[in-house]
């Protein structure tokens, strides 16, 4: 089924062998077959970066647009047209770097879109540079001494600014994930699902996970289940190497660009 | 029925938007423009149109892109600093072949300069400022009347040649009141649809390609990178880059003489100016004036893509005078096609040009002054 969904002439893809996009553009696709929608109603847009190219792989009408904008595009696009269905593949550099403030914007609006950020920790398509995820101590191209700088939590932040629907899972987490994604194509209003992903060639290699194996079980072991964390830890945050994923919020706070009713 | 109104210049480009169906309004609040802004968010939602306020100008770019691409008529309104920050995704405009308009009220510059004050410092920016190589199309009203006309002109020329369109009005044209007359309604030419045979890229004798909204089944897959007719990215061939760009330009340059809109007056005269928007008042009240026998104009309502065979109108001309609010930018371009002498007559600080400023050019050269 998921195959139908595919421009299967653009193969063979751009993706480096390991990268979890693939893994991530799979639970999409599963979510939007799961969810019914049809291809001529839905709509794919996305930024620069590795993860922005993913709309190209898919066979609907698709937006790839310029760098940390694709969320102003996807605006433009539901507002103008609300019977569209639209998904937002971005990445950590392209949505809170110089995409930031149209995130926090849309997220505010909390206009019906479903985003899904592909958060690897780095700019992989530009070779290794640290983004605003990237952890303390690890190293990059350009934190060649390790990055100093407290990296963005960006679940959380969609949370503070408004989304409806604010969930994180991993590229381990695939059957999590896919539902995550359905659960946010159907909440009306902003729906941001992080995943956490690898990157073995641009970040791995210079963080010691080299292995896509060994980088999906970093991440495995590095996530605590939040439902199980708000029961059974009296900390506010985890320990600084690990995270939580899980549903960040669902809730029904006031939405732009759904559909006017009949 | 035709009514007359008196109105302000951007309240009467947001007007002609709305005759020609524009329907999609994104913008970020700026002077002079913002009263573009304003009517149209007042207006919009009572025609089942859609007006947002963006968080800034290149969020309010992106997001008229991506209404066009949905089928809608889209438009923004901005000044000189927002303009600069739009820059990106014009480009992004011209790349993916997307019908938009943006009005730009002009202030004095650089940077945020003098934000109540005219000027025309933005002409060279709209044609070059992008990055790359490219063509665009730029309208630039004189009155009241001709921000609405213009405006409405500016989304058939976006749909027919699939591209943003430029309305470089100024302050003076923006914040001034008239009377015009308003149609009932305006000439609607839009995008030829993208025959069913058709890749979504790949470009008809008249180098443009058909449109298909999205949602409308033709899947196009939408891209700022070097693109092949499907759509697709193919960003390291010479050749493709060399031909899609090549095109891009030449859909726009190829028809600059059917796209060319102005007003020859005396054509016999010896001393000729050549203006657009606020000097052509200046420039009318002088060559009307009876002591500034054999002067003539040449006013120009689209200013790009440049019409230059325009200037051989006038066989007995011993020199261009050129009066603009910048410092020569457009009179560089008339140096580049006639061989008389080009007077730039160049005025910054938000002052339009007296008629006796303009006279004494004349003066001077008929005085054998020297240039």
């Amino acid at each position: 089924m998921r195959d139908e969904w595919l421009r299967s002439d653009r193969l063979p893809h751009i993706y480096c062998a390991g990268c979890g996009n693939g893994t991530i553009i799979n639970c999409v696709l599963e979510a939007v077959d799961q969810i019914g929608w049809e291809m001529d109603d839905t709509v794919f847009v996305s930024g620069i970066g590795c993860s922005s190219r993913a709309p190209g792989y898919i066979l609907t009408d698709s937006l790839h647009t310029t760098h940390g904008r694709a969320l102003a595009f996807a605006t433009g696009v539901k507002m103008a047209k609300p019977s569209l269905h639209v998904v937002v593949f971005t990445g950590d550099g392209d949505l809170s770097a110089i995409g930031g403030n149209h995130f926090i914007h849309a997220c505010r609006r909390n206009i019906d879109l479903t985003v899904v950020c592909m958060n690897n920790y780095i700019y992989g398509m530009t070779g290794g540079q640290g983004s605003p995820t990237t952890p303390i101590g690890k190293t990059s191209t350009t934190t060649p001494y390790g990055a100093e700088e407290t990296p963005f939590d960006l679940a959380e932040l969609a949370v503070a600014a408004g989304a409806n629907y604010v969930a994180r899972w991993t590229s381990y987490h695939v059957k999590r994930l896919t539902q995550a994604v359905i659960d946010g194509m159907n909440t009306p209003g902003f729906s941001f699902i992080e995943v956490r992903c690898q990157c073995p060639t641009s970040y791995g290699r210079r963080n010691k996970y080299r292995q896509p194996g060994d980088f999906v079980s970093y991440l495995r072991d590095s996530a605590i289940l939040k439902e199980q964390w708000d029961r059974t830890s009296h900390l506010d945050e985890p320990p600084q190497d690990k995270f939580l994923v899980g549903e960040f919020v669902r809730r029904s706070r006031p939405v732009m660009g759904v559909p006017h009713e009949a | 029925m035709t009514r007359l109104e008196f109105m302000q210049g951007n309240i009467a480009c947001a007007e002609g938007a709305l005759a020609a169906d524009c329907t999609f309004f994104a913008g970020y609040p700026i002077t002079p423009s913002t009263e573009v802004a304003e009517h149209m968010a007042a207006k919009l939602p009572k025609r089942n149109g859609c007006f947002i306020q963006m968080e800034d100008e290149i969020a309010s770019m992106a997001a008229i892109i991506g209404a066009a691409w949905t089928g809608v008529r889209a438009m923004t309104a901005t000044s000189g600093p927002g303009f600069s920050l739009m820059m990106e995704n014009i480009g992004y405009a011209v790349m993916s072949e997307t019908p938009c308009v943006l009005v730009n009220v002009q202030r004095g510059g650089p940077s945020t300069g003098q934000p109540t004050m005219a000027a025309q410092g933005d002409m060279m920016q709209v044609r070059f400022g992008s990055h790359g190589d490219f063509s665009i199309i730029a309208l630039s009203p004189s009155t009241v009347q001709e921000c609405f006309e213009l405006t409405a002109k500016a989304f058939n020329l976006a749909d027919q040649f699939r591209c943003p369109v430029f309305v470089m009005a100024d302050e003076v044209i923006g914040h001034m009141r008239e009377r015009i007359t308003i149609p009932d309604s305006v000439p609607v030419v839009r995008a030829k649809p993208l025959k069913d045979d058709m890749l979504p890229f790949a470009p008809e004798e008249d180098l443009i390609p058909g449109f298909a909204a999205f949602g409308t089944g033709r899947k196009i897959p939408v891209t700022g990178l070097t693109h092949n007719e499907k759509g697709y990215p193919d960003s390291t061939h010479p050749a493709r880059h060399d031909s899609l760009v090549r095109r891009l330009v030449n859909k726009i340059e190829n028809a600059r003489h059917s796209i060319a809109d102005y007003e020859i007056v005396n054509q016999d005269a010896e001393y000729v100016f050549v203006c657009y928007g606020s000097p052509v008042r200046t420039v009318q009240e002088v060559v009307q004036r009876a002591k500034t026998p054999g002067t003539g104009y040449l006013k120009l309502k689209i200013v790009w893509p440049f019409p230059e065979d325009l200037l051989a109108r006038f066989p007995n001309v011993k020199a261009f005078i050129v009066p603009e609010l910048n410092l020569g930018m457009i009179s560089r371009e008339i140096e580049r096609h006639v061989c008389v002498p080009v007077i730039s007559a160049g005025k910054i600080g938000g002052d339009l040009h007296t008629p006796d400023e303009l006279i004494a050019i004349v003066e001077k050269l008929r005085g054998g002054g020297g240039i």
